[in-house]
């Protein structure tokens, strides 16, 4: 296999270790895709050793191999479809018959599979020894121990993969699932064979075997692929289902899955495993549990850690933040002091540089907060948050594993509605997930921090961490109560399982946090750098165009020049030059205003300004708003525009936040009903289009950014209105 | 010897699981993670509103609600 297109697959359990082993092998030489059709994460990399190029496949962790959920189905896909040379299987040695269930089930596949037998340095302090050489000639595949973390046993892995490639070519696994189950897979064996169709591309005794297990992916296959075939076998499938249902309680599934489960406790039982110590002991992850889910201690424990986040992020960025802010400050400057006065300046300046300097200086902050988030996940803290949180999340018709669509998207501030829109598939209730991926668009994501970052710095610079945690509270009770609305009027229906590992607690590696940190803020910085630039350059065109007519350009110059006289002849008097200055200063403010009111975007901001001044907001919020259905950080670029533009000071020195602190037409009351109004309203489009294609429908897409604006609009008008009755 | 439902198992009770009364994808789930019949397993903890359980099979922790308990038969001492 020394070619330099030999891909292998890993493939195992979530929690097995598997993306540490895969960081291990390939370093920063990643490529993240999609898998074909499907919005499942595909990673791919190379391993290098010398000559030695491999390239390996991270697949999806799945628990098992049945068409039960997209990632599982597209693992499947992929080693069907895609014939990689070997599978590298990543069991956890600490938790050995558990993660050998989906081992058997890749060799009753038939496919290539070599065991890497990872984290043997957990297993050994929990006192398990592992008689590798006797698990490995009982079970017929190599088994290479590794230690996955610190990389050990990744070299020899990939040597046995590239070099005894034969050793795992046995065919498929023939366990036996006790006697009826077995007649019934010989015929349904012996009818499918013939049919080239479906033999040349799947086994034909595994295919009988899905049939049995209900696999529909499988079924609906075989239906398409030659419904008489389909219909025979149906008639076998059904009459052994009603066999066993009658004589032993049970169904097909569960009988295959006892005889699984029964092969590998035939091998755990041939001293493979010796336990040093009590099997039950409580290790110290279990310890660390007894506080962190503790009933009384864990909620309170769980706010900390969260608010925690948030200081983290806010306090660690801020300087960093302050640095982009100071040079993109000066890269403006710079192109002022040497360009000429022309509409490509206007372009650079105010189209490019302001656009998408705006954005990149939050870049610091969504890195910090990846970061943290990432300790989150990798040391297994986020399934505890699921588990305290699944009685709550029930109550809003939604499922415990929604907390993980809800914190992808930004309900731990800072995500995105895209991959979170995303992660709602691991949902297997179709109910469910719609509720779920209609109401994570209110998560504040990481293009809304720049927004509510802005506003907050602005207008409640002293209590930022604090007024964050409130908008992430304003959030989190608006998605949910908006979920429970979907579930009791348009999404009813029950509720599903709620079966989840909880892994032990581990120590993240730094790598696995780096390269997880920098992926996802190269991903938004990459939206930034392309998206924003492109829709900033199309705002200021709308915000240039048409530009004044000469009757009112004649009539500004003429005012000019009327300041002009009326101070002539005190040009030696400080007072009289003063005072001239400011008059032309202030005109000529007010003739770029009146040219971006007559631009397009002012056009429709003003147009808009009638039903928006309820809430509070102006045409320029509006224009704002217009391009934040774009991607939301466009909110704060599109400010950053028309508030420079509108202001004619070359001086521009002044941050934006200082410019909106200062302008009298804001106050921290329209500050918040933006911000309400920025929480709730229409996703992105980007968003909007995951929606349509998560639903399957535009439907869902149109109805999200219809009832998002409207239910945005009514809470911005509660707020502004009654603050106004208040006096604020 | 007696048997009862995973639901009322109380914290670090042990026992053996008699019968999984479930089908399609919940049974699946359930057998994924290791639940048929046999298996031994302990009540690690329970969720601080009471539900979902945490329990122990084979050295790892698992986490179900307990209406899905329900469907577990389980042999205590």
């Amino acid at each position: 296999m020394n070619t330099m297109s030999a891909t292998i697959a890993l493939a195992g359990n979530p929690n097995s270790g598997k993306t540490t082993l895969f960081n291990a092998l390939t370093g920063a030489r990643q490529h993240v895709g999609n898998y074909p059709g499907v919005t499942v994460e595909k990673k791919s990399g190379t391993y290098v050793n010398g000559d030695n190029k491999i390239t390996v496949v991270d697949l999806p962790g799945t628990y098992s191999l049945t068409a039960y959920s997209p990632e599982e189905v597209a693992a499947r896909d992929f080693l069907i479809r895609e014939k990689p040379q070997v599978v590298v299987n990543i069991v956890d040695a600490s938790n050995l018959e558990r993660h050998l269930y989906l081992t058997v089930q890749f060799m009753e596949m038939g496919v290539p599979v070599c065991i890497a037998l990872n984290m043997m340095d957990v297993a050994k302090t929990r006192g398990i020894d592992i008689r590798v050489d006797r698990l490995s000639k009982l079970l017929g595949v190599p088994i290479i121990p590794t230690v996955a973390r610190s990389g050990k046993g990744k070299d020899e892995l990939m040597q046995v993969v590239s070099s005894e490639e034969r050793a795992m070519k046995n065919g498929p696994l023939r366990l036996s699932y006790g006697e009826d189950l077995d007649h019934a897979l010989d015929t349904m064996e012996s009818l499918i064979r013939p049919c080239t169709a479906v033999s040349n591309i799947y086994d034909s005794r595994w295919v009988a075997l899905k049939c049995l297990e209900n696999d529909q992916q499988i079924i609906d296959y075989m239906k398409s692929a030659d419904s008489g075939l389909y219909a025979s076998l149906k008639q076998i499938k059904d009459a052994v289902t009603d066999h066993l249902k009658k004589t032993l309680e049970t169904y097909p599934e569960a009988m295959i899955a006892d005889y699984r489960y029964g092969y590998i406790s035939s091998i755990m039982k041939q001293g493979v495993m010796v336990h040093r110590y009590d099997e039950n002991r409580l290790y110290l992850s279990d310890k660390i549990d007894k506080v962190l889910v503790n009933r009384l201690a864990g909620p309170v424990i769980m706010a900390a850690v969260l608010f925690g986040l948030y200081y983290f992020t806010f306090t660690l960025s801020e300087a960093p933040v302050a640095w982009l802010e100071k040079a993109i400050e000066w890269i403006g400057a710079t192109a002022d002091a040497h360009m000429a006065d022309s509409l490509l300046k206007s372009l650079v300046i105010s189209g490019i540089i302001d656009g998408v300097g705006g954005v990149l200086g939050f870049a610091p902050l969504i890195m910090f907060m990846f970061f943290g988030i990432a300790i989150l996940e990798d040391s297994g803290y986020l399934a505890r948050v699921a588990f305290m949180l699944d009685r709550v999340f029930r109550i809003f018709g939604l499922h415990g594993s929604s907390v993980m669509a809800f914190i992808v998207s930004g309900g731990i501030a800072g995500g995105c509605a895209v991959p979170g829109v995303m992660a709602s598939r691991t949902l297997r209730s179709p109910k469910e997930r719609l509720a779920t991926l209609l109401t994570v668009p209110f998560m504040n994501c990481g293009a809304k921090l720049p927004v509510f970052a802005l506003l907050v710095g602005a207008f409640f610079s002293k209590n930022e961490a604090t007024m964050m945690m409130i908008i992430t509270v304003i959030s989190w009770v608006g998605a949910l109560l908006a979920a429970k609305l979907l579930r009791m009027t348009l999404i009813r229906g029950e509720s599903t399982p709620f079966v989840m590992e909880l892994p032990p607690y581990r120590l993240p590696t730094f790598n696995g946090l780096l390269i997880h940190t920098f992926e996802r803020t190269f991903q938004y910085v990459k939206k930034a750098g392309t998206t924003i630039l492109g829709i900033s350059i199309l705002l200021w065109a709308m915000m240039t165009f048409p530009g004044l007519p000469d009757s009112a350009k004649e009539g500004f110059e003429s005012r000019k020049a009327q300041i002009q006289t009326s101070a002539s002849g005190g040009e030696s008097i400080p007072s009289v030059v003063e005072k001239r200055d400011a008059e032309i200063k202030a005109l000529e403010a007010e003739q770029s205003e009146a040219t971006l009111r007559n631009s397009i975007a002012g056009r429709i901001g003003s147009s808009l300004e009638g039903i928006t001044s309820f809430a509070g907001f102006d045409w320029r919020t509006n224009i704002a708003l217009v391009g934040g259905f774009a991607a939301k950080e466009v909110i704060v670029s599109t400010l950053g525009t028309a508030y420079s533009m509108g202001d004619v000071d070359p001086e521009a020195t002044e941050s934006l936040r200082d410019s909106l602190a200062s302008n009298p037409s804001w106050s921290p009351l329209s500050a918040l009903s933006l911000i309400i109004f920025t929480i709730f309203y229409a996703p992105c489009f980007v968003t909007v289009v995951c929606i349509v294609k998560e639903s399957g429908s535009w439907k869902w897409g149109a109805f999200s950014m219809a009832f998002n604006t409207t239910l945005a609009f009514l809470l911005a008008v509660l707020v502004y209105q009654t603050g106004h009755l208040m006096g604020f | 010897m007696k048997t009862i439902s995973m639901r009322n198992m109380a914290v670090g009770q042990r026992g053996q699981i008699l019968s999984v009364k479930a089908d399609g994808e919940m049974g699946r789930r359930i057998r994924d993670m290791g639940l048929i019949r046999g298996a031994e397993i302990s009540i690690q903890g329970r969720a601080p509103l009471n539900d979902p359980v945490a329990i122990r099979i084979k050295g790892f922790t698992l986490t179900l609600r307990n209406n899905e308990a329900d469907l577990i038969s389980v042999e205590v001492q």
